[in-house]
């Protein structure tokens, strides 16, 4: 699968499940189809970056990296506009960010080289 | 009377031994090994100023079979222009009226000692591959090696895997032409050799210097049907079954490993099912060409499912979870961190 795909798919998968975690706070479970929805909104995001990234630069650490960097800002955004909340949602954000550089950089397919031609 | 002690005699006979290179470009250095038809000198090329390995039979006045399967060595080594096969150089006959030939020398080690140095098994396997991608090639232009072995694998300084000792090699058609005979066009032709100093030129061997019935080859690593001498029945399957034999040795460093004894080595499952099915008795029961041998052994190192066994459901939850170990605990500890974070929150 070519990178960008897997990110998309991996980062939209875990965003969802990340947000489904919310059920187990009373607090927001009103607003429970809403959380899962921009969570995987955020995951689907971290994953397409993390996935163009891989593309440009063959590097796990730097892939790592990245996702963790691009998963802590998202979640950041999302927690500020939520006004609270900070740990419960950055932290799971950035590790989602950290699997997802991972998963494209190991796992994902670099396209083919294209063929020269005259 | 005065008997010789055996130091002397030994030392004599090296001394008989060595070769005259008189009338050729090259400078003897030193000996470097004995091998099953011959001895191997480093040399000086003089014309072209770099060292070249000299195969050369032991003594003036072998017998002229032995000079012809030596020369069959060279033009068979000629024909194989391969990364992964020792190339040939030069052929011809010193003035003592051996023959022999100069390919490129090659310094590293032999594979079973380089083994003491690579305790990764996907490590050796690969060495493996290489070695089959090599023998491949040889069967592609319709040459067995015959002796394939630890000792016929060398590893260079830096990684490269050469395959040696094409002395016992069998080519499976007469593709050896004499030099007067007219070649198809797009066939590949062995040019006579160009010959240095008082070469001989102009006497090609047939084909095949062994007879049916003559059993050539190494016990442990030749096949059944080499074994019992038929020559003749030989094809790419009795190299397959020496590959599974060396792919043993790679796994367990048992040198005295053979099919024939049967104890059943210490493998994973998937890669006693590839050395099963190489050192099968029956050649039919074998893989019927090295590429789908050593593709096997690429899908084991990929993490994919092999050819050579059906594995179970559990097995392949295994191999899965072996392939992707590192992520499926990367998810396993972000679910454990996520439910730390529910935990800690309701307390």
């Amino acid at each position: 699968m070519n990178k960008v795909l897997l990110g998309l798919l991996l980062g939209a998968a875990l965003g969802a499940i990340d947000g489904g975690t919310a059920w187990f706070t009373p607090a927001v479970r009103s607003m429970m189809v809403g959380i899962i929805v921009g969570s995987t909104i955020k995951g689907l995001i971290a994953g397409v970056a993390a996935g163009v990234f891989a593309r440009k630069v063959n590097s796990v650490p730097l892939g790592i990296l990245f996702g963790l960097a691009v998963g802590f800002v998202l979640a950041f955004l999302v927690a500020y506009m939520q006004h609270g909340y900070y740990f419960e949602i950055i932290l799971p954000g950035s590790v989602v960010g950290m699997i997802v550089g991972y998963a494209t950089q190991r796992y994902g397919v670099a396209p083919a080289p294209a063929s020269a031609t005259r | 009377m005065k008997f010789l002690s055996d130091k002397t005699l030994e030392h004599l006979r090296e001394a008989a031994e060595i070769p005259d290179l008189t009338g050729t470009r090259y400078r003897l250095l030193e000996r470097v090994a004995r091998g099953g038809m011959g001895v191997v000198y480093i040399v000086e090329d003089e014309r072209l100023q770099r060292r070249v390995a000299l195969k050369v039979f032991d003594a003036p006045g072998a017998d002229r079979d032995l000079a012809n399967r030596l020369t069959r060595e060279a033009l068979v080594l000629a024909r194989l222009e391969h990364p992964g096969i020792v190339p040939v150089h030069d052929v011809g006959t010193l003035a003592d009226g051996r023959v022999f030939y100069t390919m490129k020398f090659v310094q590293g080690q032999r594979l079973d000692k380089y083994l003491e140095s690579v305790a990764s098994i996907s490590d050796r396997l690969r060495i493996f591959v290489r070695i089959c991608d090599a023998v491949a090639f040889a069967h592609a232009h319709l040459v067995l090696h015959r002796d394939l072995k630890p000792a016929n694998i060398m590893v260079g300084s830096f990684g490269e895997v050469l395959v040696m000792d094409w002395g016992l090699a069998k080519l499976l058609e007469q593709q050896v032409r004499r030099p007067t005979e007219v070649a198809d066009p797009d066939d590949t032709i062995f040019e006579t050799p160009t010959q240095a100093g008082n070469s001989n030129a102009g006497t090609l061997p047939t084909s095949d210097a062994t007879g049916h019935g003559t059993v050539m080859g190494t016990p442990g690593y030749m096949s059944p049907e080499q074994e019992r001498g038929e020559i003749e029945h030989l094809d790419a399957r009795s190299d397959i079954f020496s590959l599974g034999a060396l792919l043993r040795f790679l796994l367990t460093s048992d040198s005295k490993a053979s099919a024939a004894t049967a104890r059943k080595p210490r493998l994973d499952k998937a890669l006693y099912a590839i050395y099963s099915k190489a050192t099968a008795p029956n050649p039919g029961d074998r893989y019927p060409s090295v590429p789908q041998l050593a593709e096997d052994v690429s899908r084991y190192l990929d993490g994919l499912p092999i050819k050579a066994h059906h594995e179970s459901f559990i097995e392949k939850l295994g191999r899965f979870y072996r392939r992707y170990r590192f992520f499926i605990l990367l998810i396993g500890a972000y679910l454990l961190m996520r439910v730390l974070i529910v935990f800690f929150m309701h307390r």
